[in-house]
């Protein structure tokens, strides 16, 4: 077991543990409380994979924004303080199954495929994949159109949000 | 680097199954989202896990950058309109949305 | 213009009238009767020019007129047809022109033209009269123009036609085309007031008994055909065909060819001159108006039989040796005879004045036929003519004598007289003295009176004939009708003309208009002056002043000519008596019967006309009536076979109704049924199942499918 195994590991009990929390849990401050907390297991595997400018970008966009929001959102649409009832829907036995299923038929088909086990290879050194990512994004021969486009969704769905927000209160 | 490529995808395989399964079981309509962005993370994950056990082109990582602003974009639109809905109809149970009826 | 064309002219212009009348000018009645009348006179002018020239050609009879056209080809020769001019067509056509165009200018005066129109007239009804106001204001009734004027007058145009068809024709057929053409408008004619149903019996009559005549005259004509390969008068008259025919003998009672044949042509003459056993329609056929009766009955259609006896002589001739008459000839002279006495017995009891010129028709045609039958041609052909002036004569006079008691009864207002009955009549040479004397000459005439009437001269020949040839039975037979002829036409004359009215309406007649009353004149001329063109060359003091023109002209159509007869007193002398002697006799019986119930002889037996129309109405009209209606409309027709087809279309529906039953509305329309309501039934039970407006439900749904579609693709293709 190497270290990077062990933190992998650790890495990996939060992340699912958080996220069952997150689908099972009543009270919906706390699966949004437990979503924080796999996001942020998610970022410590990017910093694993040594992506470390995702690493950081996960925290700050998705924890930093996507969360608060998401515990904005809670407190909004809350009639009373308490959690009535149960949070599971008629339907969770056939999610469940299907869930199961999924999660086996992609291992099952992942499987199969030989370069299942592979190793990562070293990095190339001297490069930087930060450098590389930023060149990238900006390169009119690499990925500034959908780099571009994305702002413009980003635009657009800071538009469309105001508005469907603001739109009812007349 | 020692971890086995296999045990990156088995997590991300489980993250977006537990996704699923928040998205497919959950009452309410925020709750359902939660599970959206479970999902997007294990793709998320994916993606990072190929760039790195790839070939070395940096698309996998820029596909993630991509995911993310998508991500909040849509959280941002979706509980948009949860809000707009909870307005109009003082519920946000999944189930009480269900003007598509036959 | 060559006699010939204008021969093949002279039937046309009648023909066009009728065309013209029917077509275009129907509505207007002046326009309508010019016409007719303009082609009448247009036959008569041809007829008039075509007769004297062949009255101006030496030995006429070998000379004649001829001219024909191939019409239908019949293996390697042609049937032809054509026009032919003989010395017999000659005169017949005379005659036929003469009494033709009278006859159409009589009837514009008959059918009242000028006369306002009736006040209850109906198309299909004799007119009733019209109430018209006069300078005073007082109303008469006058006479009122007949509704379907223009009709008549295309309907007696199509008959003029036919008759002379029927004598320019040179060959059998189209003579019997003409003849067939004579029997529908008599049919037309008779039942020219359709809305009467005794006219239209007697119509249907009229047309069934000549009928009868008439399929044995076209057994005749097939059998001629068959035998010789032609129709044509002149090829058949040959000296080589004629031996030919004479000397076949066919297995029907043994007579000869020739004899089978002229007896069977002869039939057609009996049915269609009314003779006995098929005398039935003619008096019946007065229900037609009474220019009809001329037409038919003197000028035209009977005589159009007689014609084509006579024209079938040689034929009938044919193996007669001079010696004893042939089977043919003697049934033809037993019938002649017989009838003429059979009628003229009949006539003697009749009261209607027409009904008596009738029967006096049958009889004088019997004179005829009984003269051919013995042989003597040209006295046959004599009478014929002499006959048709004089009858056309009296029957246009009684015409006028009904229309002046007409008159009379309009004026009195009094229906219940009826103004056809002689018992109604007297007196009216006062009222009517031109219809009166002219009436009186035709009477005459037919009576047989001495030397001035053509009558006289045209019997006489028959009787001398008889007696001559020694033919006994007939002599007696014709001296006792004529006799009997002399009688009842002197009783006619008689009760209508002489002594006082009998009634009031008697008292009110009027002569008639000149348009009736200058045919009667004309007539008149000729029932008087054309005897004398046949005054036998022996007769005492008269005899060779004139010529015997006819006997020369109209005997040259045979082969040989007829032998000239030797004088005998004999014949005379019982023409004389028996002419002068009826008439007295007639007179003084007559003079003074007040009434029916006078008149001794109104026999019976002879009123009922011996009871015939009974006798054949039992024997066959009610056997065929009960075979259309009951064995073949209702046994054979309706049960059999509209059963059988009722059944048939039965089972069809049947099949169809069990089709659509059993199989139509179950299995297809319920499998129809099935899909669509199938369908919605599933749809139904469906819909809350699948849509049910949750999200979750939906994702739940399409991920599931989307598991199932990647595991087929996966364990399918991988």
């Amino acid at each position: 077991m190497t270290p990077d195994q062990i933190i992998f590991l650790l890495c990996a009990a939060l992340i699912v543990s958080s996220a069952l929390m997150v689908v099972t849990t009543r009270n919906l401050v706390h699966a949004a409380l437990w979503l924080v907390a796999a996001l942020f297991g998610v970022a410590i595997l990017y910093a694993l994979l040594q992506a470390g400018f995702l690493a950081l970008v996960q925290v700050v966009v998705y924890i930093g924004a996507i969360a608060i929001l998401f515990i904005f959102a809670v407190m909004l649409t809350r009639r009373e303080m308490r959690d009535k009832g149960p949070q599971i829907n008629q339907n969770w036995v056939i999610s469940a199954l299907l869930a199961l299923l999924s999660f086996g038929g992609l291992v099952y088909i992942l499987s199969s495929w030989d370069g299942f086990s592979k190793t990562a290879n070293a990095l190339p050194a001297g490069v930087d994949p930060l450098m590389v990512l930023g060149k990238a994004l900006v390169s009119p021969d690499a990925f500034v159109l959908p780099f571009e486009v994305a702002s413009i969704l980003l635009l657009a769905a800071l538009i469309g949000a105001v508005f469907i927000a603001t739109s009812s209160k007349e | 680097m020692s971890i086995p490529l296999s045990w990156y995808l088995i997590l991300s395989a489980a993250l977006f199954s537990i996704g699923l399964f928040g998205v497919l079981a959950r009452k309410n309509a925020v709750a359902i989202l939660l599970g959206i962005e479970l999902m997007l993370n294990a793709v998320n994950i994916n993606l990072v896990a190929f760039w790195r056990y790839g070939t070395g082109s940096i698309a996998g990582q820029v596909f993630a950058i991509i995911v993310f602003a998508v991500a909040a974009a849509e959280v941002a639109v979706g509980l948009a309109l949860i809000i707009s809905v909870y307005r109009r109809r003082s519920t946000v149970i999944a189930d009480d949305l269900d003007l598509l009826k036959w | 213009m060559s006699s010939e064309s204008i021969i093949w002219l002279i039937p046309l212009p009648p023909l066009l009238a009728f065309f013209l009348i029917v077509l275009f000018t129907n509505k207007s009645k002046a326009l309508s009767h010019s016409v007719a009348i303009g082609a009448a006179a247009l036959s008569w002018l041809g007829g008039m020019v075509v007769f004297f020239r062949a009255v101006g050609v030496e030995h006429f009879g070998k000379e004649v007129f001829h001219s024909s056209i191939n019409w239908i080809p019949t293996g390697d020769t042609w049937l032809k047809i054509g026009v032919l001019i003989d010395p017999l067509s000659a005169v017949t056509l005379f005659f036929v022109a003469w009494t033709v165009l009278m006859i159409f200018i009589y009837s514009v005066g008959y059918h009242n033209f000028g006369q306002p129109k009736g006040d209850h007239d109906q198309p299909g009804l004799p007119p009733h009269g019209a109430t018209s106001e006069d300078e005073h204001g007082h109303k008469h009734t006058v006479p009122s123009i007949e509704p379907m004027y223009s009709r008549f007058f295309a309907f007696i145009g199509l008959f003029a036609f036919g008759m002379y068809t029927l004598v320019v024709s040179d060959n059998l057929l189209t003579l019997f085309v003409g003849w067939e053409i004579m029997g529908l408008c008599s049919y037309l004619l008779i039942g020219f007031w359709y809305g009467k149903p005794s006219a239209r019996n007697a119509a249907i009559k009229a047309f069934m008994t000549t009928r009868i005549g008439d399929v044995f005259m076209l057994l005749g004509i097939s059998f001629l055909y068959s035998a010789t390969g032609t129709l044509s008068f002149q090829e058949i008259f040959t000296e080589h065909t004629l031996s030919v025919l004479a000397s076949t003998v066919t297995p029907i009672f043994g007579l000869s060819a020739a004899g089978l044949i002229g007896l069977l042509l002869f039939i057609g003459t009996v049915g269609k001159s009314a003779q006995w056993p098929l005398h039935v329609w003619l008096p019946d056929a007065m229900e037609g108006p009474t220019p009809v009766s001329a037409m038919i009955h003197a000028a035209t259609m009977v005589s159009a039989g007689v014609y084509a006896a006579i024209r079938m002589f040689p034929l009938i001739t044919a193996d007669f040796t001079g010696h004893g008459l042939t089977t043919t000839m003697s049934i033809i002279a037993f019938t002649g005879a017989f009838t003429a006495l059979f009628a003229a017995t009949i006539a003697v009891a009749q009261n209607d004045i027409k009904r008596v010129l009738a029967y006096s028709t049958i009889s004088q045609l019997g004179f005829m036929i009984a003269a051919l039958g013995i042989g003597a041609y040209v006295a046959a052909i004599f009478h014929l003519i002499t006959h048709a002036f004089f009858k056309a004569l009296l029957f246009l006079g009684s015409g006028s004598v009904i229309h002046g008691m007409e008159h009379g009864v309009l004026h009195t207002g009094d229906h219940s007289v009826d103004a056809q009955d002689m018992f109604n009549m007297g007196g009216l040479r006062k009222k009517m003295p031109i219809t009166f004397w002219t009436f009186l000459i035709g009477g005459f005439a037919l009576s047989g009176f001495p030397i001035l009437t053509a009558g006289f001269w045209s019997k006489d020949e028959i009787l001398a004939d008889a007696f001559a040839n020694g033919h006994m039975a007939v002599f007696i037979t014709l001296a006792v009708a004529a006799f009997l002829t002399a009688f009842y036409t002197m009783r006619q004359i008689t009760l209508t003309f002489l002594g006082e009215a009998r009634t009031k309406s008697a008292e009110h007649a009027q002569e008639t208009h000149w348009t009736m009353t200058m045919p009667l004149v004309i007539l008149s001329v000729f029932a008087i002056g054309f005897g004398w063109f046949g005054i036998p060359e022996e007769f005492p003091l008269l005899g060779g002043l004139i010529p015997n023109w006819l006997h020369e002209f109209v005997g040259g159509t045979l082969a040989e000519h007829p032998e000239v007869l030797e004088f005998n007193i004999f014949p005379l002398l019982t023409s004389l008596i028996v002419a002068l002697g009826g008439l007295l006799t007639g007179w003084l019986v007559y003079r003074n019967v007040k009434s029916a119930e006078d008149d001794k002889l109104q026999i019976k037996v002879l009123k009922n006309k011996y009871y015939f129309d009974e006798i054949y109405d039992f024997l066959f009209v009610k056997p065929a009536y009960w075979f259309s209606e009951t064995f073949a409309y209702k046994f054979l027709d309706q049960t059999i076979i509209d059963g059988f087809l009722n059944r048939v279309g039965g089972v069809a529906a049947g099949i169809g109704h069990s089709f659509r039953q059993y199989f139509d509305a179950p299995v297809v329309n319920g499998f129809g049924d099935l899909v669509g309501e199938g369908a919605k039934r599933i749809g139904k039970i469906m819909a809350p199942i699948i849509q049910r407006g949750r999200i979750q439900y939906y994702m739940l749904a399409s991920l599931v499918v989307a598991i199932i579609v990647a595991v087929l693709y996966y364990f399918l293709l991988v």
